[in-house]
């Protein structure tokens, strides 16, 4: 996908949108929020508070009891590694291959030119020397750029990473900062669900989740201690008299 | 080789090598589910069904369909009770459903091939068990390659598996599928208890030793119909129950795997049982 393309195609748009899962009680609220290509827009909440909802809901698993979810180009999920199984005997190649999947009907092959997105994707992480590594056999950063890979090779406008940073050492921090900025600079959304308050401040935007929409805008404006302490609670540390926070997180996984 | 001469073991022989080298193939996707306890659960769920089938003289298959649906509603009924919960639903169902089939298929009055139904009787395969088990074989090869990716996403990460095109509830339940129409189709020849072992053993070993899954899934059924030519040739030398001798092959094939890769990687994790405990 050239970046052009790219910029002209991809956009998310939320508008009053609350989901929950089967008869169970509302999981998100009154989310409003739009993005375009070259936005990065940093998904903020505690555990629970909806981070995950939205992405399924944007992905379109899970369906809005309200509101509207649009999303123009196509759209891509990148898990968090530790989710995947790493005792599962698959490459690096296999996994960025993946990406093809839902595009190729059972009855078909995977085709030459699909192997050839998956190797461009791999040398475009900097993977291209570890493509018949076992994916278990990677380090988390590099797990991480795999399966960034894979969503390349979905040819995906719309990026949803999940905490891409979470385990991940402080060089392949720096690796994956790299890629997504490229991936920015081709006008590709991408929305990253974090944890990381100091980190949201270096993104277009940042939305603020706690089971319901608490606020949404440029880093400058939205990451205020008010909006935080409203988003976080109790779980939130203000250092330096209120200029940086840090968010105490209870991991589940 | 006296088994290369006789008819009765030579259509025992190519009964057991397909069945072998099949549910080879289809456990490796089990164990890599983590399926094992499933499949456990359901070969011993359908027993009361295949012993009434027998007993009316309905077909297997449609027996083997109601005894798991009914083992399914009575689980889900039981498990509704908060003071019982899934895990205690599963395990009391699965154990009354097995032991109301052992006490109908060993009862005195009722024929006595019914009791083939729990330990099986290779020697007795007939031209329809053939023609059964190729069938088997022939879907399984078939769903298994067309459910290949779909199955690869589904074990690699389930909750990712949605966005890639993949359903794996969908993959869970052609799977289970494929497995009860794999224990029908054995039923005969090595029974409800011992065809669990040509399922879990010869795939436990293929992952230890296989490198990717293409080869995990070959090295099961070359595994698998291994076991079955050494446990019937070992079975027609020592004058050995057939089906128990197959078993005892396909778990010392997997107990030399462990031998040779001791440190292989292995699934893990996730609900075990103890067959699970087996292949860990």
């Amino acid at each position: 996908m050239s970046a052009a393309s790219a910029a002209a195609a991809s956009g998310v748009q939320v508008q009053d949108l609350s989901a929950s899962y089967g008869s169970a009680a509302i999981a998100l609220r009154e989310v409003t929020f739009t993005a375009t290509g070259g936005q990065a827009v940093a998904v903020l909440g505690p555990n629970g508070g909806g981070k995950t909802t939205l992405f399924r809901a944007l992905l379109g698993e899970l369906e809005a009891t309200t509101g509207s979810v649009t999303v123009h180009g196509t759209i891509a999920y990148v898990p968090q590694t530790e989710r995947s199984r790493l005792d599962f005997p698959v490459s690096a190649l296999d996994v960025a291959l993946m990406g093809a999947y839902g595009r190729t009907p059972w009855f078909r092959r995977i085709t030459a030119g699909d192997r050839a997105a998956a190797r461009a994707a791999l040398e475009r992480v900097d993977l291209a020397d570890r493509a018949g590594t076992r994916f278990g056999a990677l380090s988390g950063g590099q797990r991480q750029r795999v399966l960034i890979a894979r969503a390349l090779v979905q040819d995906a406008h719309v990026l949803l990473l999940d905490e891409p940073f979470a385990g991940v050492d402080r060089t392949s921090e720096e690796a994956i900062m790299g890629i997504l900025a490229g991936l920015r600079a081709e006008g590709r959304v991408l929305l990253i669900a974090t944890h990381d308050v100091e980190q949201a401040r270096g993104w277009d935007r940042v939305l603020c989740l706690a089971g319901a929409q608490i606020a949404y805008g440029p880093p400058a404006e939205t990451l205020t201690n008010a909006v935080l302490e409203g988003t976080y609670g109790e779980e939130i540390v203000m250092l330096d008299c209120g200029h940086r926070a840090v968010a105490i997180q209870h991991h589940s996984h | 080789m006296e088994i290369l001469r006789s008819g009765l073991l030579q259509r025992a022989l190519l009964e057991v090598v397909i069945l072998g080298a099949t549910c080879g193939a289809l456990g490796v996707w089990l164990l890599h589910l983590r399926h094992t306890y499933a499949a456990e659960s359901l070969a011993h769920a359908m027993l009361p069904g295949l012993v009434i089938a027998a007993l009316v003289g309905a077909p297997l298959l449609l027996g083997a369909a109601g005894g798991v649906l009914v083992a399914a509603a009575l689980i889900a009924l039981a498990a509704r009770d908060t003071r019982v919960g899934p895990e205690i639903a599963v395990g009391v169902t699965v154990t009354t459903a097995f032991g109301l089939g052992a006490v109908l298929a060993l009862a005195p009055d009722v024929p006595a091939r019914l009791g083939e139904l729990l330990f099986g009787d290779l020697l007795g395969t007939s031209t329809s068990d053939l023609v059964a088990a190729c069938a088997l074989g022939t879907c399984v090869g078939l769903a298994l390659c067309a459910g290949h990716r779909s199955l690869t996403a589904t074990v690699f990460d389930p909750v990712a598996a949605p966005s890639l095109g993949v359903r794996p509830g969908r993959v869970d339940l052609a799977l289970l599928i494929l497995l009860a129409l794999a224990v029908v189709a054995a039923v005969q020849g090595l029974g409800n208890l011992l065809v669990l072992a040509l399922i879990v053993a010869p795939a436990a070993a293929a992952i230890r030793l296989g490198r990717t899954v293409g080869a995990q899934i070959t090295l099961a059924a070359g595994l698998g119909a291994l076991a079955g030519l050494l446990g019937l040739v070992a079975s027609a030398e020592l004058d050995t129950a057939a089906g128990a001798s197959v078993a005892l092959a396909a778990i010392a094939l997997w107990l030399i795997a462990a031998l040779l890769a001791p440190g292989a990687p292995q699934a893990t994790g996730g609900r075990r049982s103890l067959v699970e405990i087996l292949v860990s």
